[in-house]
């Protein structure tokens, strides 16, 4: 317990001390001052500019950053689908693979551009070397990226003080963020994560005759590099389907606490980011603070719940903490707090099965996801869709106040608070509206692993909370992808639960995005208003239980009767079903 | 429109390029050059043929045998085992220990398919005890000898879980207790940097040390 403690206290610390680190490396490389790594990167940023006809001096209005960053995204789309659907034409392909039928296909492209990374399939029984590392890694990088850009033109919209309507060019700020911010930290982790025993070759599937005689064959491949992006990205597409609780993508507990800050870092940093170019430090910690407690609570439900076994064990008579699909090597404490991580944030990477963590443990899954992936969030997304809730925030602020809303110095009005409204609804509704039609018709029972019971009613809600808010993490029994043999041979998808989880993640992946890029748009053409002694200030701690009280509670009242329903019926009760 | 769609297309083949596969190569090339074993799988060899991953799990099982002496089979024509006393044994797994295949048994809390599968390998540890262990009852068992491991090939088992072994596996193997004991201190994967993760004793490599340092009859 006290070392568990030690653990989770010194990889924290490690976020908060590297927030500021980070956060002031990304503010100056988005404004293009020089960097450490400007001698080599900004000659390469000169040649991708001269390719793609553009400079970082053509600023785009938000339409036409909105423009570029769909027509990048739906085009990304295509090319993900044509490699998935054509592995047999694929170099690196040593386990013969075919490709998997369009529908399973749709639902993982869609999960790889809207950096969700639901994972209908099993890495390795399904995919190419190629279309790991050219398909499925790449999109790890480019849709952060998006998510990072997107995040930065609403801070610029928010800081522009010039009444110009540009806010920023987004062929410039893709650039940026792969390669000024993703690469350097992903290339460095991933050579971290090979020298402690993860993967990273393209040598073929390993056959061997065990110890005791029995045979096993090591799945194998470029493991490592896909690995550090897929957490620093908050992407969470594992290369194996047991995700990082498989050794050879989590070895031990220092490549999990490397890879639990990687999943933490750039979403906290930016914080820091957005402080220091809307010249408010201040509430740039407010809304990491703000962030920094709703996380810790949330650690703390399934710290503790974890430690308390389940009814299913108590029935059994053993005694202990919950293990069932934990790692001897991550404990529950490192297992609890990776879960946390996982779902405040969007990434879910998972490193144990979520599926079996105890009633009260899942609710803090459940509850990040319930908070619209806020609290630290995405890369990027997390940043932009917390911004929206501190709009709502001040204008519920200012109608107790009885003052016109202001945002640094930005009159909150009629249109913005329709979009952040609107931003604020999508993705609970599309959740619930999905999850209902999943569970009220026969179209979602094919999917569903514990049928009839509550542990089902768990994993379908699960499934689409977790596709609507780009999140990943499964109650894994779920499944829309049946695979009898391994090389996807003889394989089908459960062609409503593709479709229907591939709609909901482009849905809610896109309309927010769209509408904080119309934000941005909106706010930087008005006029800043100098501060006053009316002003509702919004850098101080009374706001800041504002802000976080506005995100529990939007969630909270969207949530809560589908959550008695699943993981608090189970929680408790000890009655088996 | 065009000029945007153009724009697109440049950066996806430019990403794609760099991103997509120099990234990941450069990366295998430096790891194949500095930590070779590690990157390959950290394979462990035995009398001169690779015998496993160090990091994975694998099963210690032998063939049950027919009142005829011959190895039974079940009815699908697959070979049945039981654990082999003479080795340490691993956590459970629903996969059978596969690591080309790998899935979550996705047991629920209140779940009665657990509690069954449970109160099974509740029994099948006690069966293999007992013997050497008298008086051993489900409430003493440590949690992972009978909950299944996340993925399936879990390396480790808990010490506890070693040390409730090292009964039956010194009278197996004809040795002092003391000396199993050893051999699971010195097989044991502590914390990392002393704080990370929790401590784990390595299967396949006390059931190697055991093999040469004891080996059985």
């Amino acid at each position: 317990m006290g070392m568990d403690l030690l653990e989770l206290a010194i990889i924290l610390g490690f976020v908060v001390l590297t927030t500021p680190i980070l956060g002031a490396y990304m503010a100056r490389v988005f404004t293009g001052e020089r960097t450490l790594l400007s001698p080599v990167l900004a000659p390469a940023e000169r040649l991708w500019c001269r390719l793609l006809r553009t400079s970082p001096g053509r600023g785009q209005d938000w339409k036409e950053y909105a423009k570029a960053t769909v027509a990048f995204s739906l085009l990304s789309w295509l090319v993900l689908y044509l490699i998935l659907r054509t592995q047999t034409l694929h170099p690196w392909n040593p386990q013969d693979f075919h490709s998997a039928p369009w529908d399973a296909t749709f639902n993982t492209v869609s999960s790889f551009v809207t950096n969700t990374n639901w994972q209908y399939y099993g890495g390795e029984t399904t995919m190419t070397y190629f279309s790991q590392m050219a398909g499925l890694a790449l999109q790890n990088f480019v849709s952060a990226a998006v998510g990072i850009a997107v995040a930065v033109a609403l801070i610029r919209g928010l800081a522009n003080r010039s009444g110009g309507n540009h806010i920023g060019n987004f062929w410039v700020d893709l650039f940026r963020g792969c390669f000024y911010v993703l690469l350097p930290i992903a290339f460095i982790a991933a050579l971290v994560l090979i020298s402690q025993g993860v993967l990273q070759t393209l040598g073929g599937y390993l056959g061997i005759d065990g110890v005791g005689g029995l045979s096993q064959t090591l799945a194998r491949g470029p493991v490592a590099s896909q690995e550090a992006i897929k957490e620093l990205g908050t992407n969470g597409g594992g290369f194996f389907n047991v995700n990082s609780s498989m050794p050879f993508e989590n070895s031990n507990g220092l490549t999990n606490a490397l890879e639990i800050w990687l999943i933490l870092a750039i979403p906290a940093a930016l914080t820091s980011t957005y402080g220091r170019l809307v010249g408010n430090r201040r509430q740039g910690w407010m809304i990491f603070w703000v962030m920094g407690l709703l996380f810790l609570a949330s650690v703390a439900i399934v710290f503790f719940a974890e430690r308390h076994g389940t009814p299913a064990q108590q029935w059994a008579g053993i005694a202990g903490q919950n293990m069932e699909g934990k790692e001897v090597r991550f404990g529950t404490g490192g297992s609890a707090l990776w879960a946390a991580v996982t779902t405040v944030t969007s990434c879910g990477a998972v490193n144990a099965a979520m599926e079996s963590l105890t009633g009260i443990g899942s609710l803090s899954p459940f509850g990040g996801m319930s908070m619209s992936e806020v609290v630290f969030g995405g890369v990027g997304s997390g940043l932009y869709g917390m911004l929206v809730f501190a709009l709502l925030a001040v204008f519920i602020g200012g109608l107790m106040v009885g003052r016109t809303p202001e945002f640094l110095g930005k009159k909150v009005e009629a249109r913005e608070m329709k979009l952040a409204t609107l931003s604020i609804l999508v993705t609970p509704l599309t959740a619930l509206i999905v999850a209902g039609i999943a569970l009220g018709t026969d179209y979602g029972a094919a999917s569903i692993f514990a049928a009839g019971k509550p542990q089902g009613f768990s994993e379908s809600l699960y499934a689409y909370m977790s596709q609507a808010n780009n999140n990943g993490s499964a109650f894994a029994g779920y499944t829309g992808f049946v695979q009898p043999n391994a090389g996807s041979l003889g394989s089908y998808g459960i062609t409503f639960a593709d479709l229907a989880g591939g709609f909901v993640m482009l849905f809610a992946r896109f309309l927010p995005m769209l509408i904080a890029l119309a934000l941005a748009g909106s706010l930087a053409t008005k006029r800043s208003i100098p501060p006053s002694a009316g002003t509702m200030r919004t850098d101080t701690p009374t706001f800041g239980v504002l802000l976080g009280g506005t995100v529990l509670l939007v969630g909270a009242l969207t949530f809560v009767p589908t959550l008695l329903l699943g993981p608090l019926a189970q929680g408790l009760t000890d009655q088996l079903f | 429109m065009i000029a945007t769609l153009r724009s697109a297309t440049v950066a996806i083949v430019l990403t794609t390029l760099a991103l997509g596969l120099l990234y990941p190569l450069a990366v295998t090339g430096i790891g194949q050059v500095v930590f070779p074993g590690a990157a390959n799988g950290s394979l462990v060899k035995s009398g001169g043929k690779t015998v496993g991953s160090s990091i994975i799990g694998q099963s210690f099982q032998k063939p049950v045998l027919d009142k005829a002496g011959k190895p039974k089979v079940d009815s699908d024509g697959n070979a049945v085992t039981e654990p082999d006393p003479k080795y340490m044994q691993p956590r459970p797994s629903a996969t059978g220990y596969s690591a080309d295949a790998t899935y979550f048994a996705n047991r629920g809390p209140n779940s009665k398919v657990a509690a069954y599968a449970y109160r099974d390998a509740v029994a099948a540890v006690l069966a293999l005890e007992r013997p050497y262990v008298p008086g051993l009852r489900a409430g003493d068992l440590p949690v992972d000898a009978v909950e299944d491991s996340a993925s399936g090939v879990d390396p480790h088992i808990s010490t506890a879980n070693a040390k409730l072994q090292s009964y039956r596996i010194a009278s197996q193997r004809g040795i002092p207790r003391a000396k199993v004991l050893d051999l699971i201190e010195a097989n044991t994967d502590g914390r990392a940097l002393g704080v990370f993760g929790r401590p784990g004793v390595n299967v396949l490599e006390f059931n190697l040390a055991l093999d040469r340092e004891a080996p059985a009859r």
